[in-house]
C-alpha cells in the first residue's frame, strides 16, 4: 500500500567491503538487511531503517553507512515535510502520534547560553588532582534550626537523609519501558558509584533485590507493584505526579510489552495493558498530595524521605511550594526536554517549559518563602554533559536526574523509536533475542565510566571557580553569566549578563 | 484494653496501635473521629477493630491484616491494598479500594464516587469489593481485574444502583449487579451478560460473607436476579496510537 511518506534513511552497503557474513541480517530487528534467495549475498531494504546504527557499529568490515534519504519537497517554511508526513500517518491510521525520547525540536537550550566563572588572581583556583574536592550530596528535609546540648551534641531529631556520592542520579525508567538488563546495568552502576537508580512505575523485579539500598521506588497513578515491602525496600519513595516529556497525561504500557517478567514486577496479568491514569485518583489537591505523602511515611515508619516528581509547567514555582508545604522531602522537577519511552508527539513537543527556567523559578520562590531548606530540589530534563549539571546546581539544584546520557553510554543512538519495542541495542525492548544483547556486566562499567568522568569534570570546574565543596556551588548564581539572553530571561534565571 | 482516639493526632493514635500490635494480634480503637491512616500496611494475622468514624486512607497498603469498622469510612479506604479484609458497618467515601490488588472489602451501606477504581488482579490475587447499597459515579473506573458486587439493598425510592460513567475505561475484572440498574449510566465499552455457574459460585461465597457480617437474610438477598458487567475488550486503547 502506498502511504505517501518517503523513507527516512538509506542504508548504503559498500559491496567491495562486504563479506556477506550476515551480521547485519541477524542484528536488525527492523528487517533492513536480508539474504538473497540463494542465501549468499547480503542485501538491503532501507524502508524501516531508524538509523540506530546497530548494523553499522557491528559490521566487521565497516561496509555499512546510513544516509539521510533526501527527497525534496517544494520549499515551504510553513508546511514542512515533517508536518505533511505526520498528517499522512494520521490520515492512514486515525491514531494519536506517538514518539520516543525527548523533543527534537530546536527550542532554546539555556545551558548553552549560560557561561561559568573561574578564579583569576584574587581567589585561587583549586587543583582537584591534589586537593580534596567534595561532591557528596545529602538529600532530604533539613531541620529549621539546630539546637545543641551543653557538650555540643545536637538535640534536633534529624529527618531521614539520603547520602549520595555524586550529585548525579539515574532518573526513573520502569522495567517495561526499558529491559531488565538495562535496569540492572543502572542498578549495578548506582551501587558502585554510591548513587541511586529509580524503578519508575514498574515495580521492583526480584532480580534487583540486591540493589534496594540504591533504589528509588516510584508510586505513580497506576500503583503498579506498590506494596508495603516495595516501599520499605528503598532509599526513598517518589510520588510521580508528572513527567517532563508528557506533563498532564498518564501512560499506557501496551500488552505486547507485558511479558512474564514485566507482569511479575508490575503485578498484573501477562499481556494486559498497564494503564496509568493521568491523575492520581486520590490526589485532586495539594491537601490530597499531603495525604498520600504522609500515608507513605506511615507505611515506612517515617524512615524514608518522600519525593514528589512534577513536570516543569507554567506555575511550577507555586506548585513546588505547595509540594514542600505538603510534606515532600525532595521535589524533582522534570523539564520539557526530558526523555520518555513513549509520549504523544504533540504533548512532548508542545507542553511544559525548560528545566533551566523552572528550576531557577522554583528555587527562588522557595527561598523567598523561607522554605528552601525544607526540601531538596532535584532537576531533570536532559543533562547532556557535566557542565549542564554544574550550571543546574549553581541555579539551585541539589542533585540532577540523568537518563538519556546513561542510555547512550549503553548503546542508545537516539533513534527515537523506543515506543516500537524493537530496540536493537536491547534497551527499550522486551524481546528476549534483543535484550540478551545488553550484558549488564559490561554495561554497568560503561555507565560508571561516564559518571566518573563527569564527576571529575565537575570537580575540575568547581576547582577552577575556587570552590572545593558542592555545597558552596549550590544556588551560587554569581558563578553564572548569561550570553545573548533578554532582560526577562536573565531575571527569571536570576543571573547577570556576561560582562556585568 | 482498648485505645481511645478522641481528638488526638493520627500519628499518636497509630503509633499506639502499632505498639499494641507488637505484643497482641488485635487492637480495639474507640471514639475515632476522622483520624487518618488507621491500619496502614497492617500485616497478616493482625486485626484492628474501630469504633467511630475512620479518617481518610483507612487500611492503605493493607498487607493481609483485618479491619473491622463500626461506623463510617471516609475517602480512599483500602488505598493500594495488597491483601486482607476490611468490613465496614456503615458507608464509605470516594476512591474506595483504589488500585486494590488482593483481599476483600465489605461495605454495609453505600459508597461514593470512584469505588473500586483501578482494581487489578495478579495470578492468585483477586480483590473483591462487596457493596450493600448503591454506588456513586465512576464505579469501577479503569478497573483492570477483580470483582465488584453491588447489592442494592435498602435503596430509597428514586435512587439508582450506580451513578454516571460506571466502568469507564474498564479493561478487566467483573461487576455483579443485583436487580434493576441504570443502563444509561454504563459506559459504552461494557457488555451485560448472565452469570455462568462459576460466576454464581463466586457470587454466593461473597454474598454469604456479607450476610454473615451484617446480619442479612441470604435467601432474601439472592432472591433477586444478578447480571454481570464486563469490558468488551481488555485492550481499550490498542488502536489509539500511530508510531511517528
Amino acid at each position: 500500500m502506498v502511504n505517501y511518506i518517503p523513507r527516512r534513511f538509506t542504508v548504503v552497503r559498500d559491496r567491495e567491503l562486504c563479506i556477506d557474513c550476515g551480521c547485519c541480517v541477524r542484528q536488525c530487528s527492523n528487517e533492513c538487511h536480508y539474504f538473497s534467495d540463494d542465501g549468499k549475498t547480503a542485501l538491503v531494504k532501507s524502508d524501516n531503517c531508524v538509523a540506530c546504527h546497530r548494523c553499522v557499529d557491528l559490521c566487521p568490515t565497516g561496509a555499512l553507512r546510513i544516509e539521510k534519504y533526501i527527497c525534496d519537497y517544494r520549499d515551504n517554511a510553513n508546511w514542512t515535510p515533517q508536518y505533511q508526513q505526520e498528517i499522512c500517518r494520521q490520515a492512514e491510521t486515525g491514531g494519536v502520534l506517538l514518539s520516543g525520547m525527548g523533543t527534537p525540536k530546536p527550542y532554546p537550550i539555556y545551558w548553552d547560553k549560560i557561561l561559568l566563572n573561574a578564579s583569576q588572581v584574587t581567589n585561587p583556583s583549586i587543583d582537584p588532582l591534589r586537593e580534596p574536592m567534595e561532591i557528596r550530596t545529602i538529600l532530604g528535609r533539613k531541620p529549621e534550626k539546630i539546637t545543641v546540648e551543653k557538650k555540643g551534641k545536637s538535640t534536633v531529631e534529624m529527618p531521614p537523609q539520603v547520602i549520595i556520592e555524586t550529585p548525579i542520579m539515574f532518573s526513573a525508567m520502569s522495567f517495561g519501558s526499558i529491559s531488565l538488563n538495562a535496569q540492572k546495568s543502572l542498578a549495578m552502576a548506582a551501587k558502585s558509584l554510591g548513587t541511586l537508580f529509580n524503578t519508575g512505575e514498574g515495580g521492583l523485579h526480584p532480580d534487583l533485590a540486591d540493589y534496594t539500598d540504591c533504589a528509588i521506588v516510584q508510586v505513580a497513578s497506576g500503583r503498579f507493584g506498590v506494596h508495603k515491602d516495595y516501599l520499605n525496600n528503598s532509599r526513598f519513595v517518589e510520588i510521580k505526579i508528572g513527567q517532563g516529556a508528557k506533563p498532564g497525561i498518564g501512560g499506557h504500557l501496551p500488552g505486547e510489552k507485558v511479558n512474564v517478567e514485566v507482569s511479575n514486577a508490575r503485578m498484573i496479568p501477562e499481556g494486559s495493558d498497564a494503564i496509568s491514569p493521568a491523575p492520581h485518583h486520590d490526589i485532586y489537591s495539594i491537601e490530597d498530595l499531603r495525604q498520600l505523602i504522609w500515608s507513605i511515611k506511615q507505611a515506612t515508619d517515617n524512615k524514608k524521605p518522600v519525593s514528589v516528581k512534577i513536570a516543569a509547567v507554567h506555575n511550577v514555582a507555586a506548585i513546588a511550594s505547595g509540594c514542600a508545604r505538603a510534606g515532600a522531602d525532595i521535589i524533582a522537577i522534570d523539564g520539557f526536554r526530558g526523555g520518555t519511552g513513549a509520549a504523544p508527539t504533540r504533548i512532548r513537543d508542545n507542553v511544559g517549559i525548560p528545566i533551566e527556567l523552572a528550576l531557577a523559578a522554583a528555587d527562588q520562590r522557595l527561598r523567598d518563602e523561607g522554605i528552601r531548606s525544607r526540601i531538596s530540589l532535584v532537576a531533570a530534563g536532559s543533562f547532556r554533559c557535566s557542565a549542564d549539571i554544574v550550571k543546574a546546581i549553581a541555579l539551585g539544584a541539589d542533585a540532577c536526574y540523568c537518563a538519556s546520557a546513561p542510555l547512550i553510554a549503553m548503546g542508545c543512538h537516539m533513534c527515537q523509536t523506543c515506543n516500537t519495542g524493537k530496540c536493537n541495542w536491547g534497551i527499550a525492548t522486551q524481546r528476549p533475542e534483543l535484550t540478551k544483547r545488553l550484558n549488564p556486566d559490561i554495561m554497568h562499567e560503561r555507565v560508571e565510566n561516564l559518571i566518573n568522568a563527569w564527576n571529575h569534570e565537575i570537580k575540575e570546574i568547581m576547582g577552577g571557580m575556587g570552590i572545593n565543596s558542592i555545597d558552596s556551588l549550590r544556588g551560587n548564581r554569581l558563578m553564572l553569566r548569561g550570553l545573548g539572553l533578554s532582560e526577562k530571561e536573565l531575571e527569571i534565571l536570576g543571573i547577570k549578563h556576561a560582562g556585568e | 484494653m482498648s485505645i481511645t482516639a478522641g481528638l488526638r493526632r493520627y500519628s499518636e493514635v497509630n503509633d499506639e496501635i502499632k505498639e499494641t500490635l507488637l505484643s497482641k494480634n488485635k487492637a480495639v480503637v474507640n471514639d475515632v473521629n476522622g483520624q487518618r491512616y488507621i491500619g496502614c500496611a497492617l500485616d497478616t494475622g493482625k486485626t484492628v477493630e474501630i469504633h467511630g468514624t475512620a479518617g481518610n486512607d483507612l487500611a492503605c497498603y493493607l498487607n493481609g491484616g483485618r479491619i473491622i469498622l463500626y461506623g463510617h469510612g471516609q475517602d480512599a479506604v483500602g488505598n493500594t491494598m495488597g491483601g486482607g479484609q476490611i468490613i465496614i458497618h456503615g458507608h464509605s467515601g470516594d476512591a474506595l479500594g483504589y488500585g486494590m490488588r488482593d483481599g476483600e472489602i465489605y461495605i454495609r451501606d453505600n459508597v461514593c464516587c470512584r469505588g473500586g477504581i483501578h482494581m487489578k488482579e495478579f495470578r492468585s490475587m483477586k480483590p473483591v469489593l462487596v457493596i450493600g447499597q448503591n454506588a456513586g459515579s465512576f464505579l469501577g473506573e479503569y478497573m483492570a481485574g477483580g470483582t465488584i458486587i453491588l447489592l442494592g439493598l435498602n435503596m430509597k425510592r428514586g435512587e439508582k444502583l450506580f451513578g454516571t460513567h460506571c466502568a469507564s475505561g474498564m479493561h478487566g475484572g467483573k461487576i455483579y449487579v443485583r436487580g434493576a440498574f441504570p443502563k444509561e449510566n454504563l459506559s459504552p465499552n461494557i457488555k451485560i451478560s448472565s452469570l455462568t455457574d462459576e460466576d454464581k459460585k463466586e457470587l454466593k461465597k461473597y454474598v454469604k460473607n456479607y450476610c454473615k457480617y451484617f446480619g442479612q437474610d441470604y435467601e432474601a438477598v439472592m432472591s433477586k436476579p444478578f447480571k454481570k458487567l464486563t469490558p468488551v475488550t481488555s485492550r481499550p486503547y490498542a488502536n489509539l496510537y500511530t508510531p511517528n
